[in-house]
């Protein structure tokens, strides 16, 4: 049914679709209306057999997560920034013994400094924690990958986080096709948990693992992300049989097929991308844009089978690894390693910073050029950064980056309307 | 593609004013979009929220750089922001106030506007009158309807009537009737 709905609201009912048992809740924005709506529901009868836990931390949402799960409950939760790392211990717990929880991570950069908008810094931060990261560009995506997510968890026993952009889907309006109980019911089977606590026939779950296994534990968790591989193109098609609908898969190619250069990202931001590849095009420009949609586990083989041709790489990515440079870049880099492929890596977005067609165009052109740093900070006011250095060069109580930093943007912001 | 930025404060509802443009061409059978500005969220604090409207699926996520309407909530922005940043030559402007453009001190942006597309309406007044509160979001998107086509004035009383159900939504749906009247008649 076609709905004009908030990103959020629209997630809450495809989660409610999917018959949860356990919902765990904790608000932190900008995940928090996903939460408060399927609270709504839960408390107006409209989710059967479910039950609606607040608990007084993200620690403990995830924790109770755990719990529900290994009692073999389908269980969901959601977070965003700081929230995921609070819950960290957790995360790790939930991949490591194998509990197919499904978690939306309202995506939102990391402080401090604190900042509530969005980049990926908080998904990157438990990028190699063993969950599935699943990144959507629409709230139609997210409706469909959070209904993709539960099967595909519970199929592999692994959790799974759908990625989706803060504020910029969480908080937008748009039309969203809300699938039928019957559609999802047909697609989802019950779940079917590989291991139960049940205290008919006690068992106990994470046990402690010496030196003797530890690695063979790990190599199986690697095993089944690269069995997810297999299994997410597999879902995605069995998913548009049944819903009529594109959504979900490995990466999705915009124009790719044939382009001397090509964009490759996450996320929101290839809507307003290929609006300005298109304009590109028109101008003669070979370029293409390529969308990650599975970023663990990584599809190596699926990126090296899209890019072969190209000439040159673009990476767009709303994150950094401090001290390295950008983290979808670095992965792509592997990826590609054998190819003689430019592969230039841009960081923007981050903490919220609006990305327009505009200076995306410009970054695009510098990238075409092959005249990008390494890495590229796209949009950035390299004059407030020089008057920040020159003041930790004049005086050793330079006083905090962050403090500074704002009020040279004020100061410079106000010299420009004069 | 009709691209709209409302500007007001934290409390007017200019969020909400937002969403329920985008679902009043919803119900039209347009695609539509709706985002706020992602500030934090106070009372007094200048809010800023998009709208865009087009018949095919919209998936440029990019704030509204050019608009093609500008709604004001709170005439007091004029002194502290750009609120005309990039409204286009034949934009439309719809101003919450008792005063004309000039007495604004807004003679000059807005002239080089077409006839009729800037319109001014008392809105908070309109909405103490029939609200009891000084949220001129609906009364506005009321008046809006007078102004042109792009929505029709009874797809914004179905939006009303969806984020706000019962008698706080008939309420809102009267005062949005009485803002159409009095825009119509100007």
């Amino acid at each position: 049914m076609l709905k004009q709905v908030e990103g959020s609201h629209a997630v809450a009912e495809a989660v409610a679709l999917c018959r949860p048992e356990v919902i765990s809740a904790y608000p932190i924005t900008p995940q928090t209306h996903i939460v408060e709506d399927l609270g709504t529901m839960v408390k107006a009868g409209g989710i059967e057999n479910c039950e609606f836990l607040l608990v007084e931390s993200e620690f403990g949402a995830l924790s109770a997560c755990i719990g529900s799960s290994a009692a073999g409950a389908r269980s969901y939760t959601a977070t965003s920034s700081q929230g995921m790392l609070f819950m960290m211990e957790a995360v790790y717990n939930a991949s490591g013994m194998g509990l197919p929880i499904v978690m939306t991570v309202g995506n939102r950069a990391i402080g401090a400094p604190i900042n509530i908008w969005n980049d990926w810094g908080d998904a990157m931060s438990a990028r190699d924690a063993g969950w599935i990261q699943l990144f959507v560009e629409s709230n139609q995506q997210a409706v469909d990958v959070h209904i993709q997510a539960f099967k595909l968890a519970e199929q592999l026993s692994l959790p799974v986080m759908v990625c989706m952009d803060g504020f910029i889907l969480t908080h937008s309006y748009s039309r969203v096709d809300i699938p039928e109980q019957e559609q999802v019911d047909a697609f989802l089977p019950a779940f079917e948990p590989r291991q139960v606590l049940d205290p008919a026939v006690p068992v106990s779950m994470g046990a402690m693992v010496g030196p003797e296994a530890f690695t063979e534990v790990r190599y199986l968790a690697h095993h089944k992300q690269m069995e997810a591989l297999e299994l997410i193109p597999e879902q995605a098609a069995a998913f548009q049989q049944i819903f009529g609908r594109d959504s979900g898969g490995l990466t999705k190619s915009f124009e790719c097929e044939g382009a001397e250069t090509v964009v490759v990202t996450m996320g929101s931001v290839i809507g307003t991308m290929k609006e300005v590849l298109a304009g590109m095009r028109a101008d003669g420009i070979s370029i293409g844009a390529l969308a990650v949609r599975s970023f663990r586990p990584f599809p190596k083989d699926t990126l090296r089978a899209c890019l072969q041709n190209a000439k040159r790489v673009i990476v767009f990515e709303k994150c950094l690894a401090v001290g390295m440079g950008g983290i979808l870049a670095m992965n792509l880099r592997m990826a590609l390693k054998d190819f003689p492929i430019r592969v230039h890596s841009a960081i923007g977005g981050l903490g919220g910073r609006p990305i327009t067609r505009a200076n995306l165009r410009r970054m695009f052109e510098k990238g075409i050029r092959d005249e990008m740093e390494e890495p590229h900070f796209h949009d950035i006011q390299m004059d407030i950064v020089e008057r920040e250095l020159e003041r930790e060069r004049a005086q050793r109580r330079s006083g905090s980056i962050a403090e500074n930093i704002l009020q040279d943007v004020g100061v410079v912001a106000a010299a420009k309307t004069i | 593609m009709f691209q709209v930025r409302i500007h007001g404060r934290g409390g007017q509802g200019v969020v909400s004013a937002a969403e329920m443009l985008s679902i009043a061409a919803f119900e039209e059978g347009k695609h539509s979009q709706a985002v706020p500005s992602f500030g934090s969220e106070r009372m007094g604090a200048p809010v800023v929220a998009y709208v865009r409207i087009d018949d095919k699926e919209i998936e440029l996520r990019e704030p509204v750089l050019e608009p093609d309407l500008l709604i004001v909530q709170d005439p007091t922005l004029f002194t502290a922001i750009d609120v005309f940043a990039g409204l286009r030559d034949d934009g439309y402007v719809l101003i919450n106030t008792r005063k004309t453009a000039e007495e604004l001190g807004i003679g000059e942006a807005t002239q080089r506007l077409p006839e009729g597309h800037v319109a001014t309406v008392a809105a908070t007044e309109l909405a103490m009158r029939h609200l009891k509160r000084p949220t001129p979001n609906t009364v506005l998107l009321g008046a809006f309807t007078a102004m042109n086509d792009i929505v029709k004035l009874e797809s914004v009383f179905k939006a009303i009537q969806k984020k706000f159900p019962g008698k706080i939504g008939e309420m809102n749906v009267t005062a949005a009737q009485a803002a159409h009247d009095v825009a119509a008649a100007d």
